[in-house]
């Protein structure tokens, strides 16, 4: 018998009926609730900052690869282009950009009297609209086509930041009073040309692939030659990381001797992948740049730097998919007389393939974000200007990264930067978004159960 | 002959010891290959090997010792006299370097023959302006102790490069020649092709203790130097951080610690509640509809490059925060108490939001791990889920969580691009989070980039401040992972 009766000098229980719930429990029951809710608030908190994130990027770049254009006839003069008249190619050079400017004025000039609009801003101020970067075009233009000289040409012309800025809703007439960029008049005009279809605001290819430029001149500011120096860096890591990290997986996984060297390896490898990124930054400082010599602000450089910084990753993901290959595999092999070797070369590695994929092209697109390391070598503070042509320039000249350029618009004083930097975000999300969806994609392809 | 071109003959040697060696081999068993021991395949990967690995790892390896060999040969040519008051060697070396590629430039280039070159004299020629014209600029007029030392220096790297090119050679026909004549059917090709394999694989794999010791060594050495500059106790324990590039700097790690660790507190300050719930939630409570959806998306945060958090922290958060907190009158609040964009809060409140799902992953995993009869036993004792939570699964699963809040802590600190964007450049000890603040790493960030100057204190601490940084996060790294460790077994 377990049954125990109840002792007489016990308290009598409170009367409490189940339809009716005591109020401890209804303290209990809201606690319960309490607890749920901040369970769900906690995601939600995730979940919104990740959508603030986004709407910031998305909100803020997409100006970006819009710019405005300032579309005006310039008569290439041949009085200020060819004084000589003989059309020889070293005499039109000899005209520098100081020589372009007066015609850009009365191009500016012409086109706003024919439009018939009312102003009485001076010539200089008129081409003030244009970008600096004007000249330099009309002058390459001239240079590549010296027989167009004497005749009258419609360009397109990028429209300098302010403008463009206004036309964004970045600029307003309130935020220039002390600017000595441009002036309330001068808005004025644009206004009048925007409403004449002179100025137009299109998609800007050249965000995407030109190249950098200089503080003065942030609407002819790309990424194409940075995003050039982050190919070159990822070349050398897959060159390196891949095969290296590879090799070390199947002889942590499938030789090595279970003994303390190993132990020491491995640890180190765990460890290794938790070093801050600014360290390795130190490492290829002190070793690459400072004792091989090595240029500054090479890819070459920045690639041995990530590669050290990726092997880890792949290591642990290649060592991951090894071990999922089941040892019947490796048995079957060597029962029909394969070596060790054999069976690890033919057998296992073909079968952990995709798994190896996957784990390198994420730790390739994380190699792709990193920028704190490449600070230290060198990778910002110049103008990225001129693309590589060859590949051993690509790897060995001076060059950005995309992420090392988008700190560098950050850094800069003009608010038109910042726009650019958001828009390089977009631009390098894109690439680690693409470059996660496909492993992914192939994890989900190629993936065994065994 | 340049190294690019060596390398291309090295592996065009190795292509044709490949077909040779197999021919070789194949000829000896009368062309029929079940008469080998191996398969014909490793007779010629074997003479391939026996070209490529000696030669290839002489290359690398007088590459990386030929410009310490010349580098102190020459260094030991320049008098000290001439070293200027204040500099190091190191700088009359790198102008001696330059002046040497500078003139094989000029060779190049045809500017110069190589024998006017050897014959230029400092004091009759202008050489800075022959150079300077073919765009590589001298810092300073040059000295004939320079001149000589450049001399000996093109003539030592020339010597060394011809010597290399000859040894690496040399090895790659030893190597043909003798495995050609091993290439004979009972030569037991394949276990000999295997055992070198097996050594490549063995140096992969030693190629991370080896980044390991290269990490400490290259900022032992700088942090050595540095400590023979400047005195290790105003490093570590004085009160001052003051850089100051005219020599007499005050250079203490304790403001910028003590930066980095605030930041870092009030990062997981954000993340840890915020992550440990969401762990929790996504465990115990949501369905697995709600857990497929929310916690990929919550671990995009975490695939978020750091350089887009850093420029949130600095376009977004920080002037939000300025308007909520400060600007006076114009201010949301009305309030005075913060004054610039940057500041501990701004850096501190955007890493916090990237650790997020580095807690609530890393925690989800160790509460899963928690045994499912834990909880059966306590809802069954008519405990609510919270009860369960809170007064058994956490309590099993705390050192794991601790552990995964070091992890977190250590990313916290190590972390660059947001504190070099949000947090400010100012060094000093301040309990206001509305101050900005300055952090170990974005110090070393500010003392090497630019101009560097190796032998200056104000350059060097840097690797100190490196240094202490790699040995904190490795630290509570090893402290984490033996905590997780221990945790786990308990319950296998």
């Amino acid at each position: 018998m377990t049954d125990l009766s109840p002792t007489p000098d016990q308290p009598a229980a409170a009367k409490t009926s189940l339809l009716t719930l005591s109020p401890r429990t209804v303290k209990r029951n809201s606690a319960e609730t309490r607890f749920k809710a901040y369970g769900i608030g906690a995601i939600a908190v995730g979940l919104m900052m990740l959508l603030v994130l986004v709407a910031t990027i998305v909100g803020r770049g997409t100006g970006a690869f819009q710019q405005t254009f300032i579309t005006v006839n310039v008569e290439l003069l041949e009085a200020k282009l060819d004084k000589n008249g003989e059309r020889n190619i070293e005499d039109i050079k000899r005209v520098t950009t100081f020589g372009y400017a007066p015609l850009l004025k009365t191009a500016m000039k012409n086109t706003v009297s024919e439009l018939g609009i009312e102003t009485d801003l001076k010539a200089k101020h008129l081409a003030g609209i244009l970008s600096k970067s004007a000249v330099a075009q009309l002058r390459a233009y001239v240079l590549a086509n010296p027989d167009q000289i004497g005749q009258t040409v419609e360009f397109r012309f990028l429209a300098q930041s302010r403008v463009d800025g206004y036309l964004k809703g970045r600029v307003s007439r309130e935020s220039i009073e002390n600017d000595k960029n441009i002036s309330p008049a001068q808005l004025d005009l644009v206004d009048a040309l925007v409403a004449a279809g002179v100025i137009e605001k299109t998609f800007n290819l050249d965000f995407i692939l030109g190249s950098d430029a200089s503080d003065q001149r942030p609407e002819a500011a790309g990424m194409g030659v940075s995003m050039l120096g982050s190919l070159f860096m990822m070349l050398v890591v897959l060159a390196l990381a891949l095969p290296i990290g590879v090799a070390a997986s199947i002889y942590l996984e499938e030789f090595a001797p279970k003994n303390w060297i190993t132990d020491v390896i491995e640890v180190n490898i765990a460890n290794l992948a938790a070093v801050p990124s600014i360290v390795y930054g130190i490492l290829g400082l002190a070793v690459f740049i400072n004792y091989m010599h090595l240029p500054m602000s090479a890819p070459l450089v920045g690639g041995l730097v990530l590669t050290l910084m990726t092997l880890p990753t792949i290591i642990i993901s290649t060592r991951a998919s090894l071990k999922a290959v089941p040892p019947s595999i490796r048995d079957a092999a060597l029962g029909v007389g394969a070596s060790k070797m054999q069976s690890v070369f033919h057998h296992v590695l073909p079968l952990a393939a995709p798994g190896i994929l996957t784990g390198t092209i994420i730790g390739l697109a994380q190699a792709l974000g990193e920028t704190a390391p490449l600070l230290l070598i060198g990778m910002v503070g110049f103008i990225a200007s001129n693309a590589p042509e060859t590949i051993g320039e690509g790897l060995l000249s001076p060059n950005s990264a995309m992420p090392a350029q988008i700190y560098e618009w950050a850094k800069r004083a003009d608010p038109a930067f910042y726009e650019r930097a958001w828009g390089g975000i977009i631009i390098l999300l894109v690439f680690l978004v693409t470059m996660n969806t496909v492993a992914v994609v192939l994890r989900r392809r190629f993936e065994r159960r065994w | 002959m340049p190294t690019f071109w060596l390398v291309v003959v090295l592996l065009a040697l190795t292509a044709l010891g490949f077909w040779f060696g197999r021919r070789r081999a194949l000829a000896s068993a009368n062309g029929n290959p079940r008469d080998l021991h191996s398969l014909p395949v490793y007779y010629g990967a074997n003479v391939s090997m026996s070209i490529a690995i000696p030669a290839l790892l002489t290359l690398a390896i007088w590459l990386l010792a030929q410009p310490m060999v010349i580098e102190n040969r020459v260094s030991a040519l320049i008098p000290s006299e001439l070293v200027p008051e204040n500099t190091s060697l190191g700088l009359v070396m790198s102008d001696v370097r330059r002046l040497a590629e500078g003139l094989d430039e000029a060779i190049v280039q045809k500017v110069l023959t190589s024998e006017q070159a050897l014959a230029l004299d400092a004091e009759t020629s202008d050489i800075r302006a022959t150079l300077g014209s073919l765009g590589v600029a001298l810092g300073s007029d040059v000295r004939p102790e320079v001149l000589q030392a450049a001399q000996s220096y093109r003539s030592l790297s020339r010597s060394g490069s011809t010597a290399m090119t000859v040894v690496c050679l040399l090895l790659a026909l030893v190597g043909l020649v003798l495995s050609t004549r091993n290439s004979h059917k009972e030569f037991r090709a394949r276990n000999v092709v295997e055992r070198g394999v097996l050594a490549l694989l063995v140096l992969a794999a030693s190629l991370a203790i080896l980044t390991t010791v290269g990490i400490v060594l290259s900022m032992l050495f700088e942090t050595v130097n540095f400590f023979g500059l400047h005195a290790w106790k105003d490093f570590f324990f004085g009160s001052t951080w003051a850089p100051n590039f005219r020599g007499d700097s005050e250079l203490s790690m304790l403001p910028l610690l003590w930066g980095t660790l605030y930041i870092s507190a009030i990062a997981l300050l954000v993340a840890v509640p915020v992550g440990l719930f969401a762990a929790i939630y996504l465990s115990e409570y949501a369905g697995p509809g709600v857990r497929a959806f929310a916690k990929p998306l919550l671990e995009i945060l975490a695939g978020i490059p750091t350089i887009v958090y850093g420029l949130f922290a600095l376009l977004t958060v920080g002037p939000l925060l300025l308007k909520v907190f400060g600007q006076g009158e114009n201010g949301l609040l009305g309030l005075e108490w913060m004054t610039g964009a940057t500041s501990v809060l701004t850096a501190g409140v955007v890493m916090g939001i990237m650790l997020i799902p580095f807690v609530s992953s890393l925690s989800d995993d160790i509460i899963n791990a928690v045994p499912q009869s834990l909880r059966d036993g306590s809802l069954g004792l008519g405990a609510t889920p919270s009860e369960t939570v809170r007064q058994v699964v956490l309590p099993a699963a705390l050192p794991g969580i601790v552990g995964a809040i070091l992890l977190a802590a250590s990313r916290a600190i190590g972390e660059t691009m947001i504190v070099v964007m949000g947090a400010g450049a100012i060094a000093k000890f301040s309990a206001n989070p509305f101050e900005s603040m300055t952090t170990i790493t974005t110090r070393v960030v500010s003392q090497l980039t630019g101009d560097t100057d190796f032998a200056s204190p104000e350059t060097l601490v840097a690797f100190a401040l490196g240094l202490s940084l790699f040995v904190l996060t490795l630290g509570l790294n090893v402290l984490a992972l033996y905590i997780v460790r221990k945790y786990r077994e308990q319950y296998d």
